[in-house]
């Protein structure tokens, strides 16, 4: 679909590399994207770097366009980029976060051992499948109506706890303590509140799903002991979902609106879909109110879910929820964007930091990581294909100074969802992964050959380019026993 | 170019993009239709048993294909209906009326395939100068 790229870029190190601005007129500052020599490869035959390029138009934009090592070709911003913008004179782009605002990951621990769940891992997939709704269409069992919507919006997984659904630890180790302040529901069409109503409580599709893993190496005892991560072999539970059509929808009025915008304040831009507006017009306040009801939504949906996975465990294996340990280790978004201060030029700074697909990953000492975390740093999730690994992490200090508090959220796609359809079927992938040790449920076979571990990136390479750059420090890794897919 | 094809499905490493034909704008922009909901499920299951009538307005050409697949996605999303044919009534470069005909999601007969998210602004193109030529990229 696309000309190979045929651009300028630079190495800096092993571990960065520069597009200069004079790779094209209009970039206000230099790309720089977090990657290795052996996973540049595939990316020259993509439009990722064109991205990266086009990003650095942005108002505002501050030090580098950047992009961690997952990157992959996206629309408007490349997956994988990172971009601080100016509060006084920048902008925001609802391109910049994405239409599923606030996807996101959240890690539970358990008491529970590998020996443990192998017996009863056909059973607990099972019982997940059924008591979390998930799937293309699906509806969720939570039943709101507009006022509770709006109150899901403000209040976010607060919300969801306090009507039954989790415990109020689960708040405290989430990132905003699973709610954004500034959301207004007035912000929000009559059509994203449709779209949000049936489908909060849903797990959704495409690459959202749940994972039941097993404990397969620990690299920093001490962080892991702080997450309740104590031995090999001991089994989590990943979360991995959004905002769905309700935060779909506030994306796609966004760009319509801001598309608009742009003409109106002069601004230019190589590409549409990074349409924006100055963080202080109306237009651009609007949108940040919007988004954070969509963020609000998404903790509520992942509360939900938590809850029901408590559940399905306490079912599956008759023991109580203290018996089982079902401690939430922390939650966090990975299409977001968030007013955060930065030291720029030696003056302080408030930046507007778009993450589309990166994970935030602040130090130790920080005061927004949770007080249990706090000597030990923020833990970040990177969640790779559903056949091989999924690594623990926590920020650093370098990541502060170079990426605004970014690090990579995923393996990132190689192979295009058509191509790995007509490589492999459904059924196949499922065996293959069988064979691996891997009980998988999906309602779609489709969708599980396109999720299949040949189309994405080995994450140990992904996440050792960010260990070694150090933007992210890893702590464990985890091998997948059990998933659900959507 | 002689056109023998309504559409074709164009290869992106995250997403979907789609190239829709015709031979004229109404056609091409029906065309387009037609390739987002054979992205969703099979467009020979499907029977048309009801309608919905769509009236839209955008800025210039190429937002109004957006909005006019966009506002697809969501009645899928919230009706639940799978359209298979879109008659346009009206269309120039910033207004769209159509009726478009499908029926509601029967997991029987009906295999949900792709997710769609959105159409986007990127890579969006309205080219008329050899047939009608529209080209999208859908966030999956």
């Amino acid at each position: 679909m696309a000309a190979p790229w045929k651009g300028i870029v630079r190495k800096i190190d092993d571990y960065r590399w520069e597009i200069p601005t004079s790779y094209k007129t209009g970039m206000l500052v230099p790309g720089l994207i977090f990657t290795s020599e052996s996973m540049l490869g595939h990316l020259w035959e993509e439009q990722a770097f064109e991205q990266v390029a086009n990003v650095a138009f942005l108002p505002g934009i501050v030090r580098h366009s950047l992009a961690m090592p997952d990157i992959h070709w996206g629309y408007g911003f490349p997956i994988g980029g990172v971009a601080a913008t100016r509060v006084k004179d920048g902008v925001v782009s609802p391109g910049g976060v994405g239409f599923d605002i606030n996807c996101g990951v959240r890690l539970v621990r358990t008491n529970l051992t590998e020996d443990e769940v192998r017996p009863k891992i056909e059973p607990l997939v099972d019982q997940l499948f059924v008591n979390i709704p998930s799937g293309l269409g699906s509806e969720g069992k939570i039943r709101v109506k507009e006022k509770e919507l709006e109150e899901v919006m403000v209040r976010g997984s607060r919300w969801a706890m306090e009507k039954g659904y989790g415990l109020p630890d689960d708040i405290i180790v989430t990132e905003e303590s699973g709610s954004m302040k500034g959301a207004n529901p007035d912000k929000v069409s009559s059509k994203a509140k449709k779209r949000g109503i049936p489908q909060l409580g849903t797990l959704g599709s495409g690459n959202h799903f749940l994972e039941v893993e097993v404990v397969d190496e620990i690299y920093d005892l001490k962080a892991a002991k702080a997450m309740g991560i104590e031995a090999l072999g001991q089994v989590l539970l990943l979360i991995h979902t959004g905002s769905r059509g309700f935060g779909h929808q506030i994306c796609t009025d966004y760009v319509a609106l801001l598309g608009e915008a742009v003409k109106r304040y002069g601004i230019s831009l190589p590409d549409r879909q990074l349409a924006c507006a100055p963080i202080n017009s109306p237009e651009g306040q609007d949108y940040l109110a919007a988004m954070s009801c969509a963020a609000n939504y998404a903790w509520a949906n992942r509360q939900f879910i938590l809850h029901w996975a408590r559940e399905s465990f306490a079912r599956v294996f008759g023991k109580s929820q203290q018996e089982l340990g079902m401690r939430q280790i922390y939650d966090v978004c990975h299409n977001i964007a968030k007013i955060e201060e930065y030291t720029i030029n030696g003056k302080k700074e408030k930046l507007c930091v778009h993450r589309k697909g990166a994970t935030r990953a602040f130090p130790a000492g920080h005061p927004d990581v949770p007080e249990i975390y706090r000597s030990v740093g923020q833990p970040v999730f990177i969640p790779g294909d559903m056949g091989r690994y999924s690594y623990v992490a926590l920020g650093t200090e370098v990541a502060m100074r170079e990426t605004f508090g970014s690090t990579c959220h995923g393996a990132g796609r190689v192979q295009s969802r058509a191509a790995a359809k007509r490589s492999l079927r459904g059924v196949d992938v499922a065996r293959a992964l069988a064979d691996r040790g891997i009980t998988v449920k999906t309602g779609s076979m489709a969708s599980l050959a396109e999720e299949a571990s040949e189309a994405y990136k080995d994450v140990s390479e992904v996440v050792d380019i960010t260990h070694k750059a150090g933007i992210s420090l890893k702590v464990a890794r985890t091998k997948p026993i059990g998933v659900v897919k959507g | 170019m002689p056109i023998n094809k309504d559409f074709e499905i164009l290869d992106h490493t995250a997403d979907v993009g789609i190239i829709a034909y015709g031979i004229d704008l109404r056609q091409a922009f029906a065309n387009a239709a037609r390739a987002l909901f054979s992205l969703i499920t099979e467009l020979d299951d499907l029977e048309e048993v009801l309608y919905r009538d769509i009236e839209l307005a955008a800025s210039d050409v190429e937002s109004l294909l957006v909005a006019w697949l966009n506002e697809l996605v969501y009645r899928f999303d919230t009706e639940g209906v799978l359209f298979k044919r879109f008659d346009i009534i009206q269309l120039d470069d910033t207004r769209l009326q159509a009726r478009v005909y499908g029926e509601k999601v029967d997991s029987s007969r009906h295999e949900l395939k792709t997710g769609v998210k959105a159409a986007t602004y990127h890579m969006l193109k309205v080219d008329k100068t050899d047939g009608f030529r529209v080209q999208v990229l859908f966030d999956i």
